[in-house]
């Protein structure tokens, strides 16, 4: 069966134009807490122009973004906060962990600074860098756009996957050391 | 009044101060008992009208050191640009100190800060509660005998994964 088309219609799956809308309307929420905000500010500035990649709108507002930057060391007071605000956003959305501090905990191994935030909310893509440049966060931001185009459902069925799921670094239990009892409040 | 008649009038006052003096900065040592009446002779009759800060030093297994706590006060004076170092040393299991709001309004946050890191306590303190790390932390964290990455704080949260957010 042949049906005669014009010329500017083209015929796709909803699923893509659905991820292709998407992909290149990210909006940004900046959780910058350290050095790697102020990278994530140079990317949205004129110089880099984060604004060719369709990701410049960065919001303050969790409900108005879906995307996630989180660019710094998050502190263990900061946490819940973070948990809050990825709460807040409205699906579809997602994660990425920019910098070493971010993805690891990078050289804040001490006892008031979360060792990696892909412990506690998930997390798409990590950047690695001290602080990362422009430029790899830009290509992470590329990656996710071809990761949404890839596997991207108009349902969100992608996120039920048993895979995502799963939290992605297993946490690593320390010994809870027993507080003698002059430390108790 | 000059820095030496200064520190003469305050020894004869209170003979059981230890003074020292170090590339022109002084320091006092003074008893726990005598600090609030001390800090208001400094501030009221010699002019130290500034705290610049309140801090604290664990001295847990230092060498050649007899007390386990030394509070440091750094007192300035805004009219005659001098400076003095005030110290005193508290010891388990009695650790509480006069708090010095009454004198300086300023010393607020740093004895909250003390509180939170050391667990000194602050006798008078008005609002002593801890003022970095969460409520529901139990620690003080810059006690040396406190482990550097903690008793398993910072692990301590739910996990959020893709179906719960």
């Amino acid at each position: 069966m042949a049906i005669e088309l014009p010329e500017n219609v083209v015929v796709s799956k909803l699923d893509e134009l659905a991820n292709w809308c998407r992909k290149n309307s990210l909006w940004p929420m900046p959780f910058a807490t350290a050095c790697c905000g102020i990278e994530l500010m140079a990317t949205g500035a004129s110089r880099h122009d984060l604004a060719r990649f369709g990701a410049e709108v960065f919001r303050f507002s969790p409900r108005q973004c879906d995307l996630m930057i989180v660019a710094g060391r998050v502190a263990m007071k900061m946490l819940p906060v973070l948990q809050r605000i990825w709460q807040q956003m409205s699906e579809p959305k997602w994660c990425i962990s920019m910098g070493a501090c971010a993805s690891t905990g990078g050289v804040f191994d001490t006892y008031a600074v979360v060792q990696g935030i892909d412990r506690f909310i998930p997390v798409d893509m990590y950047v690695p860098g001290c602080p990362p440049r422009p430029e790899q966060l830009i290509q992470a931001i590329i990656d996710l756009q071809d990761k949404i185009q890839a596997e991207g459902t108009i349902m969100g069925d992608e996120f039920e996957l048993p895979a995502r799921q799963q939290p992605k670094r297993a946490l690593i239990e320390l010994p809870v050391i027993p507080a003698p009892a002059i430390h108790r409040l | 009044m000059t820095r030496p008649e200064m520190i003469q009038a305050l020894q004869s006052a209170y003979p059981e101060i230890k003074t020292s003096e170090f590339r022109g900065d002084t320091r006092i040592v003074v008893p726990r008992e005598r600090l609030r009446a001390v800090m208001s002779i400094l501030r009221d009759e010699r002019s130290f009208d500034l705290l610049v800060d309140v801090t604290c030093v664990d001295y847990l297994n230092y060498r050649g050191a007899q007390d386990r706590f030394g509070l440091v006060y750094l007192l300035a004076s805004t009219t005659s640009n001098e400076r003095i170092t005030v110290r005193v040393f508290v010891n388990e299991p009695d650790l509480t100190v006069a708090s010095m709001v009454p004198l300086w309004e300023g010393a607020n946050w740093m004895e909250r800060e003390v509180w939170d890191m050391f667990g000194i306590r602050f006798e008078g303190h008005p609002d002593l509660r801890r003022i970095l790390m969460p409520d529901e932390f139990t620690a003080f964290p810059l006690r040396k005998d406190y482990p550097l990455q903690g008793r398993g704080e910072r692990h301590n949260f739910p996990v959020l994964t893709r179906n719960k957010g």
